[in-house]
């Protein structure tokens, strides 16, 4: 068993960082070009801590399972990114977001790596800044801001609605001149099939070229695994389709220790879903809720009209608008954070009063904000207020400058203008808060491992707010890994290159191919995404957006039903030496098939409420979520055992220094 | 709906491959391309056949990993957007689609509608960036003021998804819309400046090494670009380049 040590430096939190940094071991830049690290998924997390562990002078090798680093899925990202820098003077500061973040986590995050992320938040900018990220400019040629859920200060700083694609860019051209000078070995189509331990030490992975098939070994000092969330086990989520948890899973397997599985990020702004066809859900960006009201009819009459199309969603009368946000939480509005706007969608929803045919989806409506920005550009260029064609197409143009490319996606997809009548939106599944156990230098339970941005689970708690995993991902990536690893590397500069050629490679690749022979061989009956599919059912109706004991209980026994069949039943076409899709898909899923047993497991243990983790039987009388402060006021490490809801739960006790923890309130 | 799909069959970059015919049958017009495929995919599966292997991943227009040359159009007929965001809405009852992977020198194939894009990676290692330090000791942001034209046309070109299309729609397999795309949006930021002609000289470079066409204002790119990424940008790549290469400083 592993020491559970979160290795929280001494002293008052807003220092500990920095004397941590000037405690901390180096390593001479000479014995730098020495050591191997490999970097595992290339986002924000994983493409800047490669860019960053190069700079410093480590000799890196990064895998992507995609073409290229510049598709991994942070790209997605739409609203934007954190920051405390207070440009716009509301009162912001460090501690204002260490306090939004640590809030917004139902206090179930640590509270040393969240002051941590709050502070280099502002050091994230200028570095962004400096790549020649362009994010959003106000006239003056300074940067601008504005406001997320959860929140009361504008902080988030964005380039439109694609602010994940423009950072990932950054960290992508920040490998490139890496690349470009040699100092990073990329490995595209690759994909790391598991991790070699020696010694009690990660010492390189075994992976598998995506083109030919070849398994590779590869050596090194030490091992970082940024491979993001595992929303996919939901099948239907916001991710995107080859994201997956296996690299996270693999570790876990070999002893790193997985903490708060359960905690699921329901995003409330996504497009409903449309049929069974459907291969994943897409995400409008939360920035749609500054401008967006959100509701539904108050009338059930009205929303059978809607849904039979006898009446437009324009046609109702604002009176008979039920704006259930604004109504339930009148201090945040519409901009409460997206586990509370999630579950009062879902429980509009569960009245009936959802307003699309399956009765799943709420309106998300702009007509307010167009004929308030169109009044004020109107009043700036001198034209008159009153007339309504006037100010209705100076108002569509500021938000078309604000939100234009979603507003075009929603478009393509749904078929239906978003600037003349409202959205619809419904909750998915869309961030893992939960993730890889890792320690104050973001070290697994296993030496010389690490874990950073969604892969691991340390600094949202149980929920997160807008625009802070950009924010994670990159902190992780160029600020803090690249300086905590020096603290064990420093123990590595006489160990020398790691050879491959001993038993424990040669053991991992045989377990390797073993499995991947398996599937080829097994010459079954049902597709990978068949199981797939019914995995995704499972967890969305019994580990989704509200559980209870009994669904908990019956998921785990599905689950484990589900992963039995998988591996008598599952049909892989094609050979293991080519580019083989299926065979890929097929090692992902029977991952998943472990890992969804382990998230209902952690979630059926947790019998309160938090954040993203909604248990029924853990509610206020108003229906809000519950929290049992006296005996879950702790991290849940889950320890591998060989079958995942057997797996040996150790808890990090939660302590906060810094803050009063009270009950979470948004009214 | 029912459909004809005809399809690029080829096992590897050695295969010779094949047009190959199949039909599907009770597509949504909600469904996207790609969803289609997925179908057709299963069924596949499902007869003891091999799937279609098609890149994609985010399936909402940004990743820029698929591709497909569908009815002659990379990305296929609707304007504005990535395969993933097609529906099939587009398509009619009865119809016959050809689909097939981006044709150019450049891409080479991998395997049925795969080609491989790493071209546009070596481009960009050889200096679609700007040199700066990923230590954290950088001035605070503010301090690099930029003219919000600026900051709007550098936007506009950072849009670049690196997905092809404008090579495979270009009857040279040109890549200059893609190359023009990141040396404008530095060339209008005040951060990329310092280097401005070497990265000219060093991109332009690395497209020629990895074979791409030249171009000839056909304007092909421009139009089938899902990002809308203009002509104008390679007429400011071309005036980088010139400026550069006239450059007694390079």
């Amino acid at each position: 068993m592993a020491e559970l040590n979160s290795n929280i430096p001494a002293g008052p939190l807003k220092d500990k960082w920095t004397n941590h940094k000037n405690n901390i071991r180096l390593v001479n830049p000479a014995n730098k070009r020495g050591i191997d690290v490999i970097v595992i998924g290339t986002g924000l997390a994983g493409g800047a801590a490669a860019a960053t562990l190069a700079e410093l002078g480590y000799k890196v090798k990064a895998f992507c399972f995609q073409d290229s680093p510049r598709r991994a899925h942070s790209i997605a990202a739409q609203g934007g990114i954190n920051a405390a820098k207070n440009y716009q003077g509301d009162g912001d500061s460090i501690y204002r977001l260490f306090y939004d973040t640590v809030k917004g986590g139902d206090y179930r995050s640590r509270e040393s790596n969240s002051w941590r992320l709050a502070e280099v938040s502002a050091n994230i900018i200028d570095q962004c800044v400096a790549q020649g990220v362009p994010f959003a400019r106000e006239y003056g040629g300074l940067l601008d801001n504005r406001s997320f859920g959860g929140v009361l200060v504008s902080r988030t700083f964005y380039a439109k609605g694609q602010t994940g694609q423009q950072l990932l860019l950054g960290a992508y051209a920040a490998m490139n001149r890496q690349i470009g000078k040699g100092k990073i070995e990329m490995y595209n189509r690759h994909e790391m099939l598991d991790v070699v331990i020696v010694n009690g030490k990660a010492r390189g992975i075994i992976a598998r070229d995506l083109v030919t098939g070849k398994i590779e070994r590869h050596g090194a000092h030490a091992v970082v695994v940024g491979s993001g969330g595992y929303g996919n086990v939901f099948f239907l989520s916001t991710n995107a389709m080859g994201s997956n948890g296996s690299a996270a899973w693999k570790i876990h397997k070999k002893g790193a220790y997985f903490a708060n599985p359960c905690y699921t990020q329901i995003h409330p702004t996504c497009i409903p879903v449309s049929g069974d066809h459907q291969s994943k859900l897409t995400l409008m960006s939360e920035s749609l809720r500054n401008d967006g009201r959100i509701w539904v009819p108050k009338k059930m009459e009205d929303v059978e009209a809607i849904r039979n199309k006898t009446k437009k969603p324009v046609d109702i009368p604002h009176e008979d608008r039920d704006y259930y946000l604004e109504r339930r939480y009148p201090s945040f509005g519409n901009l409460v954070p997206r586990d509370v706007a999630s579950r009062a969608a879902k429980e509009r929803c569960d009245a009936g009063y959802g307003v699309n045919a399956t009765g799943q989806a709420v309106f998300l409506d702009f007509a307010s904000a167009i004929e308030r920005y169109g009044k004020e550009q109107a009043h700036i260029q001198g034209l008159d207020e009153n007339d309504k064609a006037i100010v209705t197409k100076l108002g569509k143009q500021v938000i078309a400058n604000k939100y234009g490319n979603l507003f075009q996606m929603y478009e393509k997809i749904v078929d239906q203008n978003p600037y003349e009548t409202p959205m619809m939106i419904y909750p998915a599944v869309h961030y893992t808060m939960g993730g890889i156990w890792v320690d104050y230098n973001l070290m697994t339970t296993i030496p010389g491992l690490y874990a950073i941005g969604e892969a691991n689970f340390s600094d949202h708690g149980a929920n997160r707010l807008g625009a802070s995993a950009l924010m994670q991902g990159l902190a992780d990536g160029y600020f803090v890994l690249p300086y905590t690893i020096g603290d064990y590397l420093a123990d590595e500069i006489r160990t020398g290159k790691i050879s491959t050629d001993t038993p424990e490679f040669e053991q991992a690749e045989k377990d390797v191919v073993e499995r991947l022979e398996k599937f080829i061989n097994n010459k079954g009956t049902k597709s990978v995404d068949s199981f797939h599919k019914r995995l995704g059912h499972i967890m969305w109706n019994k580990v989704g957006m509200a559980r209870n004991e009994k669904g908990l209980t019956e998921a785990i026994e599905e689950i484990k039903a589900l992963r039995e069949e998988f591996w008598k039943d599952v049909k892989v076409p094609g050979g293991r030496f080519e580019y083989n899709e299926e065979l890929a898909k097929a090692g992902r899923v029977a991952d998943f098939l472990e890992l969804g047993e382990l998230m209902a497991k952690d979630a059926l243990v947790r019998t309160e409420s938090c954040g993203g983790h909604f248990r029924e039987e853990s509610q206020s009388e108003e229906g809000e979520a519950q929290r049992d402060d006296a005996n879950f006021f702790h991290v849940a490490a889950w320890e591998y055992t060989g079958v995942p809801s057997e797996a040996i739960l150790h808890k990090e006790p939660l302590a906060y220094e810094e803050i009063e923890v009270k009950t979470r309130s948004y009214k | 709906m029912d459909l004809t799909l005809k399809i690029w069959r080829q096992k590897n970059a050695d295969d010779k491959g094949k047009m190959v015919d199949y039909p599907v049958k009770g597509i949504s017009p909600d469904m996207s391309f790609l969803e289609m495929l997925d179908v057709l995919n299963e069924e596949l599966v499902n007869k003891d056949e091999e799937p279609v292997a098609f890149d994609h991943d985010c399936r909402e227009g940004i990743c820029g990993m698929c591709s497909l040359y569908i009815n002659g159009e990379p990305h296929g007929p609707d304007k504005g957007i990535t395969t993933c965001q097609l529906h099939m809405r587009h398509f009619h009852d009865g119809e016959t689609i050809y689909i097939e992977p981006f044709r150019a020198k450049a891409f080479p194939i991998i395997k049925d509608l795969i080609v491989d894009r790493s071209a546009f990676d070596r481009i960009q290692q050889a200096g679609g960036f700007i040199s700066v330090n990923t230590s954290g000791n950088t001035q605070d942001a503010n301090a690099i003021p930029v003219n919000k034209h600026d900051a709007d046309l550098a936007f506009d070109n950072a849009t670049c998804i690196g997905c092809g299309a404008c090579v495979a729609a270009c009857k040279n397999s040109s890549a200059m819309l893609f190359v023009s795309a990141k040396i404008s949006q530095f060339a209008a930021l005040p951060q990329g400046k310092v280097e401005a002609e070497k990265r000219a000289l060093d991109m332009v470079h690395q497209m020629d090494v990895e074979g791409f066409g030249n171009c000839t204002n056909t304007g092909a790119c421009e139009a089938e670009c899902p990002k809308g990424i203009t002509l104008s940008s390679i007429a400011t790549m071309n005036r980088e380049f010139i400026k550069a290469s006239a450059s007694t400083k390079q």
